[in-house]
């Protein structure tokens, strides 16, 4: 996405495009670690869903489905306070990849 | 109807506000400007008032306030003085940032320690990189005509930017003068209807004020900003010249006072510009020629209008009501040092501090400082460019 100028700006630090966090990947933070997803031990408390910061969460009806990548920086609050005694999820080395920035 | 009444500095500033009615003032009480909003106050008890009135907990919330209310879209006021203004300081910021036009009245004070109530612009000049547009008043008619002019300044659609309009501590916010009160209505519609471009609470559009900026956009925000007060002058101008065809009363940059043929020149801000003409006419009977600048807006600094009419002069005395420690020279003499730097002839130029805490400044300091003029004028040296006027050494 081509970046404005300052004369292209909405004067005031008004954003006109509302929403447009989606197409911040925070998941390009992420560094060493990834919460891995295990259904089997998931009793469905949307604990994980109500602490993550960046919604990354996913829902499928009303069931938890796992991690969109996408944003999930990795902070690990997920598996902190997944509340079950095998957690749901679990926090697991990951390859560090450089960040890919915005998406276009 | 316009009329002649007695009110000292924050009484004009709170007859301002009457006539004005804002759509919210928000304020916390603080010496020397308490009276300002205990005015107001006094107003939205009577029913004077239409618009709110809120008095939040600290100064940081009631400039917290006033960027939500003008967020919001309102026009909106605040008053404050010295620590409340540096309470402030963060959400000053934010204010300028956001491209929101409130306009402030500060009763110029000095900054503790040690704790002082009295008047000097230490608070003001604390702001002075804020990005609030500023502007010195002289006396109380001036504070209250610049306080009208300021909503028409900051409100402007290519400058939408705070205002704040400063009058001395004491010096003038407690000092009774006839004011020349304008007509209710005549001041209503020179100031006229405020038209908010995004106010947020214009639920048809959608959009966001003052989300976060990574690397890749803070810089080009901030340039839009600075575009805002960049933008000022001309406005500046223009308000300033209906004013005086509406009113009568002429307002500029600054007052070139017995300036044109003058070989040497003072350059003051505020209250001290009073005293510092009578000191020059009593010069100029004792056949010295010598002037008087008195800046009035501070921020944007008028730099070229003012190099134009003080590069010809012998040696000029920037006298500064705050004072900037380790740098060379306080802020109204750096500006004006800087201003001057590029012309092949230009004066030799030394700095006063003066004033601090309320310290008087009478002619006779004036006077000193013109000797000291003469002198480097005489030899073309300056032994010392930064120094003190009445301060027991």
């Amino acid at each position: 996405m081509k970046k404005e100028t300052w004369k292209e700006l909405t004067i005031g630090t008004i954003n006109l495009n509302a929403g447009n966090s989606v197409s911040n990947l925070t998941g390009t933070w992420r560094s060493g670690r990834r919460p891995e997803f295990r259904p089997e031990y998931c009793i469905h408390c949307f604990f994980c869903w109500v602490y993550c910061p960046h919604f990354a969460i996913k829902v499928a009806g009303d069931k938890v489905a796992g991690v969109n990548y996408d944003y999930c920086t990795g902070c690990g609050l997920c598996a902190e306070e997944c509340p079950t005694k095998e957690k749901a999820i679990i926090m697991v080395p990951e390859e560090i990849k450089l960040a890919e920035g915005r998406k276009s | 109807m316009k009329s002649f009444k007695p009110l000292n500095g924050n009484q004009t500033i709170a007859e301002a506000v009457r006539q004005i009615d804002p759509d919210v003032v928000a304020a916390y009480p603080i010496t020397p400007s308490t009276a300002i909003v205990e005015t107001i106050a006094q107003f939205k008890a009577d029913g004077v008032l239409k618009g709110e009135f809120v008095c939040p907990e600290s100064e940081h919330s009631a400039m917290s306030v006033c960027i939500g209310a003008a967020a919001a879209g309102g026009r909106v006021m605040t008053a404050t003085s010295s620590q409340g203004l540096a309470l402030m300081w963060e959400m000053l910021y934010i204010a300028a940032g956001l491209r929101l036009p409130i306009v402030a009245a500060i009763a110029n004070r000095a900054l503790s320690a040690p704790i002082n109530i009295h008047g000097d612009h230490s608070d003001t000049m604390g702001a002075r990189d804020s990005g609030w547009i500023q502007i010195y008043s002289e006396n109380c008619q001036e504070a209250y005509d610049n306080f009208i002019q300021a909503f028409r300044i900051a409100e402007h659609p290519d400058v939408r930017t705070p205002v704040l309009v400063g009058l001395d501590g004491f010096i003038i916010s407690h000092s009774t003068e006839i004011v020349q009160v304008e007509d209710d209505e005549a001041v209503r519609q020179f100031v006229g209807e405020y038209l908010p471009v995004y106010p947020v609470l214009d639920t048809s559009r959608r959009f966001t004020v003052g989300p976060i900026d990574f690397t890749d956009y803070y810089f080009e925000h901030k340039r839009n900003q600075i575009e805002g007060i960049e933008n000022s002058p001309r406005v500046i101008e223009a308000v300033g010249l209906e004013f005086e065809q509406k009113f009568g009363r002429s307002y500029g940059f600054f007052e070139a006072y017995r300036l044109d043929d003058a070989e040497l020149a003072i350059v003051v801000m505020s209250s001290a510009a009073g005293t510092g003409k009578d000191a020059v006419d009593e010069l100029r009977e004792e056949g010295l020629k010598i002037g008087l600048l008195k800046p009035r807006v501070f921020r944007p600094f008028p730099h070229e209008k003012i190099a134009e009419v003080l590069k010809n002069k012998l040696a000029v005395a920037v006298l500064d009501r705050s004072s900037s420690p380790g740098a060379f020279g306080a802020p109204l003499f750096t500006e004006i040092r800087s201003a001057l730097y590029d012309y092949d002839r230009r004066p030799k130029i030394i700095n006063y501090v003066y004033g601090l805490g309320g310290r008087d400044i009478k002619v006779e300091h004036f006077k000193e400082a013109a000797q000291k003029l003469v002198r480097i004028a005489t030899t073309g040296k300056i032994d010392t460019h930064c120094g003190y006027l009445n301060l027991r050494e």
